[in-house]
């Protein structure tokens, strides 16, 4: 099947790609290509020309900060980003969330930033990157500026960048380098499907406020933190988790569609904080079904867990 | 008419040089224009994996790669996979596959072996759990999976005991669009 005809530019500099972009009405950026391509081939977009950012060195980066943080450039893929040697020892919940993303080939194309910038309400490595309170880089005509992972998503499919602007990286603080985390994620089958629901429940081990984190996939019009469990969480630990869970409950607005109903949804939501707050804080599961296991009409589990050899203590949540 | 772009790349480790409209995916350089019709196009979504060739020695769903995009890049395809001519040409991998009845209409084939010679250039002994995760992205409606999945054990053992890791470790310096410090070790 062939795609829609498109221009094609590989710039070699951020200035001369946004210059591009905002020449051409409808021009798109293009990294991975594992949303854009596959929505071009279906009609879902019709850019003009689009705009490849892979070969602009400064995208093709990924380095620890100074202070221990990460930072991820656009063009990384997210294969990469799971196996950076940072990234296996303080961030596991984003590792978790990488390798639960669309199939072994499609992680070697697709780039964690473009998985944001896509604002799909499943995107696997938002919910760790909302939990991890992420900073976006953008730069666009007006020139450079930051925006919280917390205030990017403004709906399915919409971000809150302007016109032309390009993400051009992402950085995680080093505040959180450490966070332990459980990801749960049902799906109708482990590889490619993206998820019917997915929750991650974090520990920073911080002692202040804002020490938990929870956030949710697939049950809203974006990807969602909850606030109210995570407070919840924070003033009762694991004696907490099914009134935390109850929280993410209401806070989510689910909709029925082919993967599954509202109801379903909003109630795998509540097992899956519930039992993730449990697992983080080495309580037993109630329910007598583990993360892990198959959940409802089978499949899913706990996203990559499976393919994953070299867990670090930071991720092992203790429930997978 | 959009403007053609001239592109030069190495597949199977033959230099090729073309010119390609934008839109033409790898999957289609490589079959309608180099005649390498291993890989497959199944569903054209990066769904199925019967598109599955090595880009610098990191498995892809071709269908969802621009020609463009490979210039300057190192493809191989399942017809470079082995070497030389005659019996025992066969890459291990493709001959664990014929040992433990892996095949059987040979569709989800090529894009099978590349994705497995990938996991085990970069994890020379995957659990089967590795093994399931790493294939979970290509579609058999044939064997059912298991011979499969046995074949690629059987194949990183051969491996180990063999040494090289044959092909897959073709381009493995020159991946692009990654960042710098990776580790091997679980996909």
């Amino acid at each position: 099947m062939l795609m829609p005809s498109f221009e094609y530019r590989a710039p070699r500099v951020v200035p001369e790609a946004v210059a591009l972009c905002s020449e051409t009405p409808g021009a798109g950026y293009l990294a991975g290509g594992t949303d854009l391509l596959a929505q071009a081939r279906f009609g879902e977009a019709r850019p003009p020309l689009v705009i490849d950012i892979k070969r602009i060195e400064a995208l093709r980066e990924m380095q620890e900060t100074p202070e221990g943080g990460v930072r991820i450039g656009a063009a990384v893929t997210v294969a990469a980003v799971a196996r950076h040697p940072r990234v296996r020892e303080a961030f596991g919940a984003l590792r978790d969330c990488c390798n639960a993303l669309g199939s072994y080939p499609l992680r070697h194309r697709a780039t964690v930033v473009c998985n944001l910038c896509n604002a799909s309400p499943c995107a696997d490595t938002a919910a760790a990157l909302l939990a991890l309170e992420a900073v976006l880089e953008v730069t666009g005509p007006q020139g450079t500026r930051e925006i919280p992972l917390g205030t990017f998503f403004r709906g399915p499919r919409e971000t809150a960048l302007g016109q032309a602007e390009l993400v051009t990286a992402v950085r995680i603080p080093a505040s959180v380098a450490g966070t332990r985390a459980v990801y749960g994620r049902i799906a109708r089958r482990r590889g490619v499907d993206i998820s019917t629901v997915a929750v991650l429940v974090a520990d920073t081990g911080r002692q202040d406020a804002g020490r938990h984190r929870v956030s949710l996939l697939s049950v809203a019009p974006t990807p969602l933190r909850v606030p109210r469990a995570e407070a919840i969480l924070d003033e009762q630990g694991a004696g907490g988790a099914a009134r935390a869970a109850e929280a993410a409950q209401q806070a989510c607005a689910p909709i029925t569609d082919a993967r599954g109903t509202a109801e379903y949804r909003r109630a795998m939501v509540g097992a899956l904080v519930e039992r993730g707050a449990r697992a983080l804080h080495g309580a037993p599961a109630t329910g007598g079904v583990g993360l892990g296991q198959p959940l409802g009409g089978g499949g899913g589990g706990s996203g990559g867990g499976d393919g994953d050899g070299g867990r670090t203590p930071a991720s092992q949540g203790g429930g997978r | 008419m959009t403007m053609r772009h001239p592109i030069e790349l190495t597949v199977n480790g033959v230099s090729e040089r073309a010119e390609v409209e934008p839109n033409l995916s790898l999957l289609h350089f490589l079959r309608d224009t180099l005649d390498y019709t291993g890989a497959k196009e199944g569903c054209g979504e990066g769904e199925c994996g019967s598109c599955v060739v090595l880009l610098d020695g990191r498995p892809v769903n071709s269908c969802l790669v621009l020609a463009v995009e490979a210039d300057g890049a190192e493809v191989l395809t399942i017809e470079g996979l082995g070497k030389g001519k005659g019996k025992g040409r066969l890459h291990p991998v493709q001959t664990a596959f014929v040992e433990h009845h892996a095949v059987q209409c040979g569709f989800c084939t090529p894009g099978m072996i590349l994705c497995a010679v990938g996991l085990l250039a970069e994890s020379p002994d995957p659990t089967e759990a590795q093994i399931r995760e790493a294939l979970a992205g290509n579609l058999c409606r044939c064997t059912g999976y298991r011979q499969i999945i046995d074949a690629v054990r059987s194949a990183a053992a051969a491996l180990r005991e063999g040494g090289a890791g044959g092909d897959a470790a073709a381009g493995a310096d020159r991946r692009r669009g990654e960042a710098s410090g990776e580790a091997g070790g679980a996909p």
